[in-house]
């Protein structure tokens, strides 16, 4: 190997700054409206109508079961065309990943709702509390607890997904590593460099969640 | 002739073809205790669970005071407007406490009144406290229930009954999930509860206690009420093969 590394090729800290803000607010955005978002459907998916049930299973499906970058794609270009709307670009790209990370979020609630035991909501009823009540403050804040690992899991995937908007001409770390290569022809070292700064944004977003998780377990055997 | 304070009257429960509950009466008294024995299965606890409305009687008539309700066909053909007074008047404690994981003893306690009733919370936690007291468990207030042993949990959920002010309590085999030692405190409360005038209705495997504490004893067996009466009564001489063997299983356990 006689690859000479040459660190200069990275060195344009006012894209890269530009480009981290951009990264943090769309993955901040989608995954917040996008758990949001799943946690409704979530909901659907265990409420008594069938017909929402099998509309909104139909939905997770689609968006489950085709690759994320196919739906970013689709709704940048096609989906404004289809219903003949003027989307702004901000909103036609992030479309399709907060319904992506609605989708499985919408999962990880369902399951975490339907594994609180059936005892706890006969308890609710017993009581009198309306089912809206016991879902709000009995079985919602149990289940959040059980599916923090699930979401804090998701959440980090959703961030990296972000790096898939570069192909609609977001500009976000990606695309500014794809075009700082184009210019300098050196792909490793602003590839690395990328990867490293997706690992400072993203760990201690992981950090925190392990914090978070940590405490809220003590503050149920204290 | 004033009419009893509970009136169940032709209570039928089906899950599928499975009859759980057979066609039962039963009345009580304000103030009164019934307690209903027979081996697992005999549809004693879907009996109760279908008082407390947990599971949707097929057909029959329920009435708690004023209110009333009736069912046809696994549904509710009168009382709709009624039902949910019906369900304020009773309050049950179940077998596995159900008591609330994610607070602390105190809000187990002040939740629903807050929430059903709403009850202010300085209200709700003076109310809850002295029910804590009551059970022997004040200085538990702050604890979260996870730290409680299953007696002491049982208790706190016999005060978070209680908060709601109920004409009637539900002790659903409150004491089965227990360990032998723990047994007893539970029983001491809902014995004191049974004293104090309070109308209980009570399904239990405890025979020496239900013997003790019922003025009404009724034995079901497939669903049915086979034997009703006083517990010494029928303890004494039961009518049926099925009681006396009943009998001679558990004796051996109380």
């Amino acid at each position: 190997m006689n690859y000479q590394f040459d660190w200069s090729a990275v060195w344009d800290p006012a894209a890269w700054f530009g480009a981290i803000k951009v990264t943090l607010a769309y993955g901040i955005a989608t995954t917040a409206v996008g758990l949001i978002l799943g946690l409704i459907l979530g909901l659907a998916l265990i409420s008594r109508f069938w017909v929402l049930r099998r509309a909104v299973a139909l939905f997770i499906g689609l968006f489950r079961c085709t690759p994320a970058l196919i739906q970013i794609v689709w709704f940048y270009y096609a989906f404004p065309m289809v219903l003949a709307v003027n989307m702004p670009a901000w909103l036609a790209a992030s479309m399709g990943l907060t319904f992506y990370m609605a989708a499985f979020s919408a999962e990880i609630f369902r399951g975490g709702i339907q594994s609180i035991e059936k005892g706890q909501w006969n308890a609710t009823r017993s009581l009198c509390m309306s089912p809206w009540q016991a879902m709000r403050h009995v079985v919602l804040p149990q289940a959040f607890r059980r599916m923090t690992p699930a979401i804090v899991n998701q959440s980090i995937i959703q961030f990296k997904n972000t790096s898939l908007l570069s192909v609609v001409a977001v500009h976000d770390i990606m695309f500014t590593a794809s075009s700082l290569t184009a210019e300098t022809y050196r792909p490793l070292e602003v590839l690395t460099f990328a990867s490293v700064l997706y690992i400072i944004l993203i760990w201690p977003l992981a950090s925190i969640a392990h914090v978070v998780e940590k405490r809220s377990a003590q503050g149920r055997t204290r | 002739m004033s009419r009893p304070f509970i009136e169940i009257t032709h209570l039928r429960k089906l899950f599928g073809d499975v009859v759980a509950v057979d066609d039962v009466s039963l009345q009580l008294d304000e103030g009164r205790t019934a307690a209903i024995i027979g081996s697992s299965g005999c549809g004693k606890s879907t009996f109760l669970r279908c008082l407390n409305m947990l599971e949707t009687p097929t057909s029959g008539t329920m009435r708690i005071g004023e209110d009333e309700v009736e069912f046809a066909d696994g549904e509710m053909i009168r009382g709709a407007d009624r039902s949910l007074n019906f369900r304020k008047s009773m309050a049950m404690v179940f077998q596995s406490f159900e008591l609330f994981p994610n607070m602390n003893v105190l809000r187990n306690i002040t939740l629903a009144p807050r929430l059903v009733k709403g009850m202010r919370r300085d209200e709700a936690e003076e109310t809850a406290l002295a029910l804590l007291d009551r059970v022997g468990l004040k200085h538990k207030a702050t604890a979260p229930v996870t730290e409680l042993s299953g007696g002491q949990a049982q208790r706190v959920a016999i005060a978070r009954a209680l908060a709601m002010a109920p004409r009637v309590l539900l002790f659903d085999e409150a004491t089965s999930a227990l360990d032998p030692e723990l047994v007893g405190e539970v029983l001491a409360v809902i014995r004191d509860l049974a004293s104090e005038g309070r109308t209980l209705l009570v399904v239990t495997h405890e025979l020496a206690f239900a013997r003790d504490v019922a003025d009404t004893l009724y034995f079901f067996d497939q669903g049915r009420v086979l034997e009703s009466g006083k517990p010494e009564v029928l303890m004494e001489n039961p009518q049926t093969e099925r009681l006396a063997s009943f009998l001679k299983r558990y004796s051996g356990q109380v």
